[in-house]
């Protein structure tokens, strides 16, 4: 009898070597590709006795792979199991510093992006279920379709264009959402977890909250209305399933409001697919929260990064993308299991 | 197979094909059509549309009709460019891996799964910034990413068809290996290519448009969507929306066409066994 953990130990063993395989690919990328970091990153000013000083410090004058263990690649990935992600040659600290300011951005960007996403897709696509082959349902199919088609830094923009800067306009210059920024220049945010929202409930400062939200709506709703077509998709296939089942016309023939039927009986069933999904739909999440916060001045990550990328910083480039290839790894493990332990037909 | 059971999904298809059709014929004919060099200033900055400069000017006083016009070049081009170079690429090494089978071949799918479950556009811009700019260069970062799409659905086709008779009994008159691959065992994915790789530009174009917006990659001479909407970002608010409203919306409509078209032959080839 296949168990639960004997799935779980082996999707934990499958995962060591994908890790492997992404921080090899990242080694590649940073230290083998064409294109000499020293020299990018000290310009034109650099002499040849600061270059070689600089390789010497960073370690790149070693071999990238040898036979024995003094080469780069052995370096790299001791300084790693160690929890040495370098230091950033720009900002002179280190990189895990930096990715430990700017992950909570991220995170809080991420969350209410991916329940936005959740709650639209998942409305959408039963109200789409039920009203089959009408003209509602083929434009929540189309939205579901276009959406994804939208550049998540366009929607941003227009989301700015209109709730950001028309909005102050016709409301005399009252009111407008924020279009920059995480929390307004004159609040100085209580920190505990990053988490801006939960650390203003945790501090009992409401100016913290609604201030934290109201700078998360725009953001927010551009990273979750591109991810929601996915959403809408998998939901509105699922309750097509769903819908047909037995349950579902015995609940209707005992005289159970149609609309209880459908959005509390079918649709508790339907979303545990997209559950998962949500989670396999990371990935996405990561790349759109990069673009997302660059449109938005949004400090997390993403930001981060094109800021590392820009100044040729490359110690906090492989940083962070490493810490991006764990967390994404990591995310899908969790996935996995979680959905194992819900459907107990999936066993190795 | 087709006929009124798929109307729906072919009009999906004959509408994106259409869209798709106006925009080569624009980036074709742009030199013809652009009434300005989109290189020059040609009028006041921050001009709104007007009777001369019909989607406005920008910041620099290009005109962006213009612009939008010879953008739709590199746009193509790249995207295109970068999904041949991923069908290059992962056709072959799918067809071998899945056909030989072995040691090999599972290695060769667990490499492609990470980089698969790897978010593509951090990859493509990390590979960006390594490679320095320029078009082949972009094109390369983006390839990257859509190798695993191509590898996985070929090597899936092999898995399936490996043990079929007619194979089995090409092998048996002595066929060489590479002329069972390519003769008996791709033409059953050439349909599914054509889906994947409608799918894969229109990916390309979204992921080539987020690396111009985030400046990397690309000369700063070439007229690009990407780049119009990053320069345009700082004055949204000043209220001058047609810099980023037009370029943003081209990208929309490209991705769009390549996405309908992909959807609906997706929906023809591979029906959905229930009536949805």
């Amino acid at each position: 009898m296949r168990s639960l953990l004997a799935y779980i130990i082996t999707r934990l063993l499958l995962t060591i070597p994908m890790i492997l395989i992404l921080l090899t690919v990242v080694f590649l990328i940073v230290r083998v590709m064409p294109g000499d970091p020293v020299i990018a990153m000290l310009g034109p000013k650099g002499t040849p006795e600061m270059i070689e000083q600089m390789r010497h410090d960073l370690g790149l004058d070693k071999p990238i792979i040898s036979f024995g263990l003094d080469n780069q690649y052995v370096d790299y990935l001791s300084d790693l199991l160690h929890g040495d992600l370098g230091v950033s040659t720009y900002y002179k600290v280190p990189v895990w510093e930096k990715i430990r300011l700017y992950f909570p951005a991220t995170l809080e960007l991420t969350i209410f992006g991916l329940m936005i996403a959740f709650f639209v897709g998942i409305f959408s696509g039963a109200f789409a279920a039920e009203k089959r082959k009408t003209v509602a349902d083929y434009s929540i199919r189309l939205y579901g379709i276009a959406i994804y088609s939208i550049p998540i830094f366009w929607l941003g923009l227009m989301l700015q264009i209109i709730f950001g800067v028309w909005l102050e306009d016709i409301t005399g210059g009252r009111f407008a959402f924020p279009i920059a920024g995480r929390i307004s220049a004159r609040i100085s945010p209580e920190v505990i977890t990053g988490l801006f929202v939960l650390d203003g409930i945790i501090t009992g400062s409401w100016k913290q909250v609604t201030n934290s939200l109201f700078h998360l709506v725009l953001p927010a709703m551009t990273l979750g209305l591109v991810l929601s077509g996915i959403f809408v998709r998998l939901t509105r296939a699922n309750m097509l399933d769903v819908l047909k089942s037995d349950y579902i016309l015995s609940a209707d023939a005992r005289g159970i409001k149609r609309r209880k039927v459908v959005y509390r009986h079918a649709l508790k069933n339907a979303f545990v697919p997209v559950l998962t999904m949500m989670g396999l739909q990371f990935a996405y999440l990561m790349a759109g929260a990069v673009l997302t916060e660059t449109t938005f001045s949004w400090p997390g990550m993403g930001s981060y990064l094109v800021e590392a990328v820009h100044y040729r910083d490359f110690p906090a480039i492989q940083g962070t993308i490493i810490f991006i290839a764990l967390l994404v790894a990591s995310i899908s493990l969790v996935v996995d299991i979680v959905y194992a332990f819900i459907d107990p037909r999936v066993r190795y | 197979m087709m006929g009124k059971k798929h109307r729906a999904e072919w009009y999906i298809v004959v509408v994106g094909g259409v869209i798709l059709t106006v925009i080569i014929f624009m980036s074709v004919f742009a030199p013809f059509l652009a009434p300005y060099d989109p290189l020059a200033s040609v009028g006041d900055p921050f001009s709104p549309p007007c009777r001369d400069y019909i989607m406005g000017t920008n910041n620099l006083g290009f005109d962006v009709y213009s612009r939008i016009l010879h953008g739709s070049r590199t746009i193509l081009l790249i995207s295109i460019t970068a999904a041949l170079f991923s069908a290059t690429v992962g056709i072959p090494i799918g067809l071998m891996s899945g056909y030989y089978g072995g040691k090999l071949d599972r290695i060769l799918a667990l490499v492609m799964d990470s980089i698969y479950s790897f978010p593509g556009l951090i990859l493509a811009i990390v590979m960006a910034a390594m490679l320095g700019p320029g078009v082949i260069n972009i094109s390369l970062a983006i390839a990257v990413i859509y190798v695993p799409t191509y590898f996985r659905m070929v090597r899936g086709q092999v898995l399936s068809v490996k043990e079929e008779l007619y194979v089995e009994a090409a092998r048996s008159i002595g066929a060489r290996a590479v002329t069972v691959m390519v003769r008996y065992i791709f033409p059953n994915v050439i349909a599914s290519l054509a889906v994947v790789f409608s799918l894969n530009v229109a990916d390309a174009i979204l992921t080539e448009a987020g690396l111009s917006y985030l400046g990397l990659g690309l000369p700063p001479d070439l007229p690009d969507w990407g780049i119009d909407l990053a320069k345009g970002k700082v004055f949204v608010p000043l209220g001058t929306w047609w810099i980023v409203t037009f370029p943003g919306l081209m990208i929309t409509l490209v991705a769009l066409s390549f996405t309908m078209i992909g959807e609906g032959l997706n929906e023809i080839l591979n029906p959905r066994l229930k009536e949805h």
